[in-house]
């Protein structure tokens, strides 16, 4: 236990006194946070210019409040067909095209300006699912006070925050995860403390797990300065079953780390291993809409994104974070990263070379 | 009872025999040095003895026991400095040897009194980045040392030291031995291992060419003496004329004699009166080792 203990205080010492790691696990991320969250959302967005196709009885229905923010948020014209629409969206005259397909809202519109992409998507994402929230409650009689759901509305409809934190954290904790894994990894066997270490009479199994409660206690406390900072400045509000967000970030953490290794295993330096681990991550971050959705995406371009451990992350943080499902959700998106882990993990260990030095 | 034995050791790089069938005792208390150029394998030989890589074939004793596989009953008997010195990251000094300290389950207190007998105590808040090669080299010592080991190895302990630190280490180490301890170090300084080392070792190419006390090896070599005349006390014609003579050299600094009989020649120095200021090489264990290894670099 002494053991155990000693080394992950020498960790812990390394990791907050390495400016550079701690940056790039807490402070970098957050600056994405404050940018989106605070810049984005609340400092006058312009009005997105909206075509409208026909008529949209979802708009119609929505409730007085309700109709006052999607007004305050969009700038609506009508025309009859699709093709126009969509051809104003891409000469960039109008940023979105909505339709209604059935009970679907389809909405249209180009990447190029992702951010307004990102905060028109979010503002219908709100509207469409506080409309359902309230004819929910509607239908199961007078049990759930009509109000309270309208306001659930106007606010989900003005903050960009709920959507971007969840994405934003994900990136977060894998990026520190693959890099702090690769990192030790190459970093110890370089310097050869991997084999001093191997000389002290210390389980090979207690440095390891030393090594992975110090990544999971570092995931934890960016959780924690996350959801703080985005609650306390920028009106975050969770949903219900929020705190399945904490095994979620502990198991996505063993799931980044085997990536970590991975990056390390296939590496003879500290930097290249560094270099390897962001490589990974960072591609994977934009694949996996921790800073925009790929929900207006191509097809093939979310086959890949279902590929990547990120993306389940991230949708399994909002669902239970800010989409109101219950703690269930959760449970594939476990089970995923828990696999993914798994597998990497012994890929690793089966590249893996004491003598590469 | 010996501390290590090893026979008939071989441990192969690809291409490389960077030990090849070595044979080897060491006894309890014993002060042994392993002397050899670059590349000539006294770090693998250590790395393989320590148990830290596996031997291709031989055997390999260390207090009794088996050490490959990685055997903990070992590890807290043996105490190690590999030549690159390997610390945590962004750690003070104290730090860092109370760290190894807890790893060997010893107390804070001792690990501090170990930074105080290497000299760091002053040192103890500074970050092992921000200490100097030679402090490193320090500090990786204590570390090695902190837990008391019967049986300590040292690869090259005093490589970037100042003579100060390596007169005192000199001391620290002959202190330990003399304590019980059974010590092992490479070094390429020759002095160091006559003044520390019962026994040395002279290794090249991955063999163990003569094992043997320094003095041992110097008589064995059988050397000529070198005799320097201070300038002006004798001109050549004279030097030559002293019986026992091999050679003469004249320079700004004096003439040189080599001879076998370094005494007959003294004596006859001493008539002539020319003996102000002569000076009185024999053989060292430098000679031993370049006539055992020869004069050329090493890849
Ligand atoms: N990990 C390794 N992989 C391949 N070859 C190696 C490795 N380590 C050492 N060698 C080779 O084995 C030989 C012996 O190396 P070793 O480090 O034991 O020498 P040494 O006597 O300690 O030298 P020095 O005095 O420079 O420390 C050298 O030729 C070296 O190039
Ligand atoms: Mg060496």
């Amino acid at each position: 236990m002494r053991a155990f203990s000693a080394i992950a205080a020498a960790i812990v010492r390394g990791f907050v006194r390495d400016r550079a790691s701690l940056f790039f696990a807490v402070v970098f991320p957050l600056m994405f946070l404050v940018f989106f969250g605070g810049v984005l959302s609340d400092r006058g967005q312009p009005a997105a210019e909206l075509v409208q196709v026909g008529d949209l009885a979802l708009v119609e229905a929505l409730s007085p409040e309700a109709r006052e923010a999607f007004d305050a948020a969009f700038d609506v014209r009508r025309v009859d067909d699709l093709d126009t629409a969509l051809e104003q969206v891409r000469s960039g005259d109008a940023d979105v095209a909505l339709r209604q397909d059935g009970g679907t809202l389809v909405a249209h519109y180009t990447q190029t300006d992702q951010v307004q992409a990102a905060v028109t998507q979010a503002t219908l994402r709100a509207l469409v699912e506080g409309t359902n929230v309230a004819l929910l409650a509607q239908e199961a009689g007078s049990a759930v006070p009509f109000a309270l759901d309208v306001e659930r509305v106007e606010d989900e409809s003005l903050t960009v925050i709920q959507f971007v934190t969840p994405g934003l954290l994900g990136w977060a904790i894998a990026t520190s995860a693959a890099i702090g894994a690769a990192a030790t990894l190459q970093g110890w066997r370089q310097t050869k403390l991997m084999r001093r270490l191997q000389l002290a009479p210390v389980r090979t199994r207690t440095i390891v797990s030393a090594r992975v409660v110090v990544t999971l206690g570092i995931a934890l406390v960016q959780t924690a300065i996350f959801l703080g900072v985005g609650m306390a400045f920028f009106g975050l509000s969770l949903t219900g079953s929020w705190w399945m967000a904490v095994p979620l970030v502990l198991v996505g953490t063993l799931c980044f780390m085997a990536l970590g290794l991975l990056a390390g295993a296939l590496t003879t330096t500290a930097e290249a291993a560094v270099n390897a681990a962001n490589f990974m991550v960072l591609p994977m971050a934009f694949l996996s809409g921790s800073f925009f959705s790929l929900d207006g995406a191509p097809r093939w371009l979310q086959t890949i994104s279902d590929l990547m451990p990120l993306k389940h992350l991230n949708e399994g943080m909002l669902d239970v974070m800010v989409r109101g499902e219950g703690p269930a959700a959760a449970l594939p998106v476990l089970g995923i990263l828990a696999a993914f882990a798994l597998v990497v993990t012994l890929v690793s260990a089966k590249l893996f070379r004491w003598d590469s030095v | 009872m010996t501390a290590i034995r090893v026979r008939d050791l071989t441990k192969v790089y690809g291409e490389v025999r960077a030990v090849d069938g070595v044979d080897l005792d060491v006894a309890d208390g014993e002060f042994v040095g392993v002397l050899g150029p670059n590349g000539a394998g006294k770090t693998t030989l250590l790395e393989v003895v320590e148990g830290l890589r596996r031997p291709d074939s031989g055997t390999v004793e260390v207090l009794g026991e088996q050490v490959w596989p990685r055997n903990a009953a070992v590890l807290p008997r043996i105490g190690v400095q590999l030549q690159a010195s390997a610390f945590f990251e962004r750690l003070t000094a104290r730090e860092q040897i109370r760290t190894f300290a807890a790893l060997y389950d010893v107390s804070p207190a001792r690990a501090d009194d170990w930074l105080e007998r290497v000299g760091l105590a002053e040192k103890a808040s500074a970050r092992v980045e921000d200490l100097s090669g030679g402090q490193a080299q320090r500090l990786s010592i204590a570390c090695a040392l902190v837990h008391d080991p019967e049986l300590v190895f040292l690869d090259e302990p005093t490589a970037s030291l100042d003579p100060q630190a390596r007169r005192n280490l000199w001391d620290l180490l002959s202190g330990i031995n003399e304590a019980g301890r059974t010590v092992v170090l490479t070094t390429h300084y020759m002095d160091e291992a006559e003044v520390l080392c019962d026994r040395v070792a002279v290794m090249d190419s991955g063999r163990v060419l003569q094992v043997g006390s320094p003095a041992e090896l110097v008589r064995h070599l059988d050397a000529p003496a070198r005799i320097l005349v201070a300038p002006g006390q004798l001109d050549e014609a004279g030097a030559r004329g002293i019986a026992g003579t091999e050679s003469v050299e004249v320079g700004p600094d004096g003439t040189v004699l080599t001879t076998r009989h370094p005494a007959d020649v003294v004596a006859r120095l001493g008539e002539l009166g020319a003996l102000d200021g002569v000076r009185v090489q024999t053989g060292t264990l430098e000679d031993v080792f370049l006539a055992l290894t020869g004069r050329s670099y090493r890849a």
